[in-house]
């Protein structure tokens, strides 16, 4: 008799993805390739041609006699309220009624029997405007009062103007942030199935099936129970698919009803990207005062963000902004505040980082700044300026799990960050064509929903009578392996190799009211939900096992395969029939709720966060200053997630937000003309990292010492978001490169992104 | 035979006699055959997710390159074989190296890119088993992967590369089996039809003449990488199309110059490329991504007219000539002046170009760069060819080419003339760098504004002069991995 079995898929260990063989193969599902039902029609959005303007009139006539065309659906249609905001605000209208308020926004939607019938069509219809002044960007739309898209917020902790006013140096300035699309590999896409009485049953891309459950009820006025939601898993979503795909699905869910057909819709990449909304735009103008050595005094500044026509999530964006312009750094006095303005532009919405990145690149930005002014090394400030455990955020929740540096310390060491940053400084001396840039960057990124409701999760598992285990919980899969950690969980849990974990798609019909994968935080709460099922279904087999082998409850272990009762060792599947037969419940739905925090909008106090997650990059980067174009030589990564549940899936996501986070500040440009139209709307003219634009030299580590200090699933931490902003120190250093020009007497001030147009531009400003 | 449209999928022939103009490869295989491993991304062969293997008979036999499948037209298919990630699999019938090696290195995360990834690495893992990590990036130009970083693809194929297994790779052992089928598919003119839409596959290049005499308006299409997005982007009538990509494919070198049919492929000319103007190597290698070279020809690139195709600014440098053709007429004139104005070319209706022929110049000083936002598979905003002799310190003749800042690929002649006669010196060229103001009036649009296509056009002078002077001084961003 022995207990030990190695078993894979175990909670730590490197387990390769749970669909990794089926992404290989192709055999990996994705909405668009479930297989179709009979009769399936297609839906195609009509887009507005006009960024303001009152519609003078609509005509379909020629949409109608095209080929295969069966309808047109637009505001008239719709049985419910035309709206798909998520906040209750209803400002987000499926189909423009009397007014277009941006370009690309969807008036109506032509179905067809074919995809192409239902897309070429859709460019057959004649609607006419009048058209309306229109500002794009935040600075012109509050110069034409255009007013905000949701109620702003101001955090302040100390007497910031008093703190200020008695700084012995401040510096003020102007920010501009690019916003970022998303670029899911997989666009938008929606499944609609119509059933008997109200139902309907909708397939869907998303980060959120409540959700969509609850617009799709909304806008059919049906309850909730007729509308069933699933995804196995999306081609990525890194916010873009929180509300971006209720739209689509209730466009198809009308259509289904309408017609009594099922019905797809798939905006091609073109719509996607003019349709759907994006990361913000921030233009930020900020004021430091510091002294002499380099110690912030007072913090003061202002967001405006781009928000578009509508609010979308745009509160809690903005409030995120603000809840990271401190990123590591203690501000003594502070008072800042966010303008969420509406503008004549897609609804701006939720994106990796969640307006954290553009909070905590202002605070870099403020670093610089000191750093510069005084001479010294930007490094040397962010040190005198981290946080020390028992100090207050502008929030007022105490930070007590500061590891920066220790995370510093090792990094500096790994990257040899001094003797290289001299290295560059003489290298930059000789002035030549080529300059480099070096920068240390950190992020402490808070993990909770600040909305304190959404930090809930249910999870279902169900042992069958042969021993196998269906797993399922309210998570959604994209690509960052969630379903394969929480199964790891529960592999753990009951002791049993991940293979006899079936992983389940996500449904409301099994878990129900849940919130959206999103915040970094899949694992913390799903994984706990369902640690809590296997722990209910473990608690009624330890009883049954107790009595069955006459063992004290206390004797009876979880081992390997087996339960072990006393000197019995029990396989997992006789343990299974036998608790069957013995009629035990072999089903259990898990809950969790985050403990701790709360959160009080108000009065701008609270503990928003439950933890945070820290790590810290460095990167070197060299400049061409005949063209602005550069290469990351090397980056090395330091980055916290706990006592990690894998560290493969856990470094994959650090380096994938890396890459992301530095496109979004170098090549990723978001460019409206003056009509306002998005002209870089696909990837040949908005441009992604791809794989010669990654680190030449690439070091990423886990800090594989830290845990959470709170009780997390297993001490570990979230990891979605936070490495995203390791992606600034990319910026930073570039911007050290165009600042040899000055002789570092003053920060470059690159606006975002830093195309190599931005940084040429600002050589040959500095040049003259 | 019936007039059909004939090619292999995977491991079946397949016979198509209603094909349209405009069916594309990818909607063939997602709706027609329910082949959805490979993937829709962008439908403008800029994302790779939809990419499979073509396999064609060339003078050196069956070669097999990953192409976009989105914007590859069915009927380019004609005597090919297609294959697609579903047909990948192991000598075992298990995983294939490069699928073991994407799972083994955690090379896919939301895995929707992950096909058209494993596909452009099967492709390159077949020709170049020893490809380091600088090759591995030239295969991935034309694949995004919006999740890992790169970093563990690029792993996996070093991995699968050191596992090797090339010779018991299924599609080379059977090889000869799929040639043979291949030859007896072609042969003779296909034409084809699919409601009002027409598609026309000469059977040779005299045939081709014919067909263009009795349809001087048909849309030729050679690797379809621009009309591609004239019909998933645009949805615009191509009807009736001449798919001529199969034809010209002649490439050689004679008396001092490469000669190339107006049928070659990027992919296929980078080699000459490579031995006989290497300073226009890394150029070359920046044009589109990989699966875009391996579609695009030269004789499209320049056909097409576009004022920002990165051939023609370094052929025009290199005082290329085009051969024109118009039935049995053929006539010869400099590539300089086939391009009119914006949207105008040289070229009458029913007429094609035929071949192209580039003076290599072995002992002129040549460069040719290329600035873009994006460094890989991005679109132009301002390209450059540099071609100067220099006798004695003397500069005797300068041709410089500037595609992204006119309505054509045009000569900086202002710039030419500043250095023409002048002493091969670096105020000669920041003569010329001031005078090639004068020779532009750029447009701003997303790619770069004016100001910036005016900088650095002016600093390209200023660039070449630093690489030719000193040849071992940093100029350019090196990019190989390591260095």
């Amino acid at each position: 008799m022995k207990d030990e079995t190695t078993l894979r898929g175990q909670a730590h260990q490197d387990t390769v993805h749970d669909s990794a063989i089926k992404h290989v193969t192709g055999r990996a599902d994705y909405t668009d390739d479930l297989a179709e039902p009979h009769g399936l029609l297609h839906a195609y959005l009509g887009l507005s041609q006009c960024a303001h303007g009152r519609i003078t009139g609509m005509d379909f006539s020629e949409i109608l006699a095209h080929p295969g065309v069966v309808g047109v659906l637009t505001a008239r249609d719709i049985p419910g309220v035309n709206d798909v905001s998520p906040n209750g605000k209803n400002d987000d209208p499926i189909f423009a009624e009397d007014v277009v308020q941006f370009w690309g926004q969807p008036v109506f939607a032509v179905i067809a029997e074919t995809r192409d019938g239902a897309r070429r069509a859709a460019h057959k219809a004649r609607i006419a405007y009048d058209v309306l002044p229109h500002a794009l960007d935040p600075i012109a739309a509050r110069d034409a009062g255009m007013g905000y898209v949701t109620d702003p917020l101001t955090l302040k902790r100390g007497d910031a103007d008093a703190g200020m006013a008695a700084a012995p140096r401040r510096i003020a300035g102007r920010f501009a942030i690019g916003g970022q699309d998303h670029f899911y590999l997989e666009g938008q896409i929606a499944m609609a199935i119509p059933g008997e009485d109200e139902d309907v049953t909708i397939n869907v891309s998303t980060q959120h099936p409540s959700e969509v459950q609850h617009m799709v009820a909304h806008v059919l006025g049906c309850r909730n129970n007729a509308v069933v939601v699933n995804v196995r898993r999306m081609g990525g979503g890194f916010g873009g698919k929180e509300t971006q795909m209720n739209l689509f699905a209730c466009v198809a869910a009308i259509a289904a009803k309408r017609w009594n057909r099922a019905v797809k819709i798939r905006p091609d990449r073109d719509d996607d990207m003019t349709a759907t909304g994006k990361r913000h735009d921030f233009v930020v103008d900020y004021e430091v005062g510091f002294d002499d050595d380099g110690r912030i005094r007072a913090v003061r500044g202002d967001w405006y963000a781009r928000c578009g026509f509508s609010a979308d999530l745009s509160g809690p964006v903005t409030d995120r902004a603000l809840f990271h312009c401190d990123n590591a750094y203690y501000y003594p006095d502070v008072r800042v505040s966010s303008h969420p303005m509406k503008t004549n532009t897609v609804s701006n919405t939720a994106f990796r980082g969640f307006g954290g990145p553009q909070g905590v690149i202002v605070a870099e930005r403020m670093i610089e700044e000191i750093a510069y002014a005084l001479g010294l090394d930007p490094l040397e400030v962010r040190k005198r300026n981290l946080y020390e455990n028992g100090q207050l955020t502008p929030y007022h929740q105490e930070v007590n799990d500061q590891i920066l540096p220790r995370i510093f310390a090792e990094l500096e060491a790994s990257s040899d960050y001094h003797a290289r940053r001299q290295a560059v400084l003489d290298w930059n001396a000789k002035g030549g064509v080529i300059r480099k840039g070096i920068a240390l960057t950190p992020v402490k990124f808070g993990i909770s929903f600040t909305a304190t409701w959404f930090n809930q999760a249910g999870a279902l598992i169900h042992v069958y009578n042969d021993g196998s285990i269906a797993l399922n919980h309210g998570g959604c899969e994209m690509g960052q392996g969630l379903n394969t950690k929480v199964a790891q969980i529960v592999a753990e849990a009951f002791q049993c190799d991940i293979s006899n974990i079936k992983i389940t798609r996500t449904t409301t019909e099994k878990v129900p009211n849940t919130s959206a994968t999103a915040a970094s935080s899949g694992t913390d709460l799903n994984g706990m939900a369902a640690l809590d099922a296997a722990e209910q279904i473990k608690a009624r087999l330890v009883e049954f096992v107790a009595e069955r082998w006459q063992q004290p409850k206390e004797e009876v272990r979880f081992v390997p395969g087996h339960v072990r009762a006393g000197d019995h060792l029990i396989s997992w599947n006789q343990v299974i029939a036998a608790a069957y037969m013995a009629r035990i419940h072999l089903s259990a739905a898990g809950f969790y709720k985050t403990p701790k925090i709360h959160w009080d909008r108000a009065t701008g106090r609270g503990r928003p966060f439950y933890y945070y997650a820290y790590g810290a990059a460095v990167s070197e980067v060299s400049v061409d200053t005949l063209t602005g174009e550069y290469v990351i030589d090397r980056t090395d990564v330091i980055h916290d997630v706990g006592r990690s549940l894998n560290p493969a899936i856990d470094k994959g996501q650090v380096e994938g937000a890396f890459v992301q986070g530095a496109g979004w500040l170098t090549t990723e440009e978001l460019w409206w003309d003056d009509k306002g139209r998005l002209r870089t709307h696909a990837p040949s003219t908005y441009k992604v990292p791809l794989a010669s634009d990654r680190p030449r030299v690439f070091n990423v580590k886990l800090a594989d010492w830290s845990e959470a200090s709170e009780r997390t699933i297993k001490r570990s931490k979230a990891v979605g978001e936070p490495p995203f902003m390791l992606g600034i120190s990319v910026f930073e250093a570039i911007n050290m490169a165009v600042a040899s020009f000055n002789g570092y007497r003053e920060p470059a001030r690159l606006d975002a992104p830093a195309t190599p147009e931005r940084v040429l531009m600002a050589i040959e400003a500095l040049r003259k | 035979m019936t007039p059909a449209l004939r090619f292999l999928l995977n491991g079946r022939p397949v016979e198509l006699t209603e094909v349209g103009a405009s069916d594309t490869l990818l909607d063939f295989l997602r709706i027609d055959r329910r082949l959805t491993g490979t993937k829709e991304g962008c439908a403008e062969g800029d994302c790779g997710a939809c990419t499979v293997l073509v396999g064609r008979l060339t003078d050196g036999g069956l070669v097999y390159e990953p192409v976009n499948a989105c914007i590859r037209f069915l009927a380019s298919c004609h005597g090919c074989h297609v294959v697609t990630v579903e047909h990948l699999r192991g000598p075992d019938g298990g995983l294939h190296p490069i699928q073991a090696a994407m799972v083994d290195h955690h090379g896919s995360q939301c895995g929707f890119c992950t096909p058209g990834i494993v596909m452009a690495l099967y492709g390159l893992w077949m020709t170049n088993p020893d490809a380091g990590v600088a090759e591995i990036e030239v295969a991935l130009q034309g694949n995004i992967c919006r999740c890992t970083g790169y970093e563990p693809i690029i792993k996996a194929a070093l991995a699968a590369g050191r596992a090797g297994g090339q010779a018991a790779d299924a599609l080379a052992m059977e090889r000869e089996l799929v040639a043979a089928k291949l030859r007896a598919m072609r042969g003779q003119r296909v034409e084809l039809s699919k409601g009002a839409e027409r598609a026309i596959i000469p059977a040779d290049v005299d045939d081709l003449a014919a067909v263009l005499e009795a349809e001087p308006g048909a849309t030729i299409i050679a690797g379809a990488t621009d009309v591609g997005l004239w019909v998933t982007k645009f949805m615009r009538d191509i009807s009736p199309a001449v798919f001529i990509g199969h034809l010209m494919k002649s490439a050689r070198v004679e008396d001092g110059e490469i000669r190339l049919g107006a049928g070659v492929t990027y992919s296929e000319a980078a080699a000459l490329i490579r031995d006989h103007i290497p300073a226009a190597y890394d150029y070359w290698l920046r044009i589109g991504g990989w699966q875009v070279r391996n579609m695009g020809t030269i004789g499209a690139n320049i056909a097409n007219g576009s004022p920002i195709g990165d051939t023609p600014p370094l052929l025009i440098t290199l005082g290329a000539r085009i051969v024109l053709r118009k039935g049995d007429a053929r006539r010869e004139i400099l590539l300089e002046d086939f391009f009119i104005e914006y949207g105008r070319q040289d070229r009458a209706p029913g007429e094609f170009v035929e071949e192209v022929i580039i003076p290599t110049r072995p002992q002129a000083r040549i460069a040719a760069y290329k600035i873009s936002k994006r460094r890989d598979s991005d679109i132009t905003a301002v390209a450059a060819g540099f071609c100067l002799s220099v006798e004695n310190g003397i500069i005797t003749d300068a041709r410089i080419c500037f595609g992204g800042m006119a309505g054509i690929p045009k000569r900086a002649t202002g710039a030419e003339a500043a250095l023409t006669g002048q002493p091969f010196a670096r105020d000669s060229f920041e003569a010329a760098a001031r005078a090639v103001a004068g020779d532009f009036q750029p447009l701003s649009d997303w790619r770069a504004s004016a100001d910036y296509r005016r900088t650095v056009a002016a600093n390209l002078f200023r660039r070449f002069w630093l690489e030719q002077s000193e040849p071992g001084l940093p100029v350019r961003l090196h990019k190989a991995v390591g260095a």
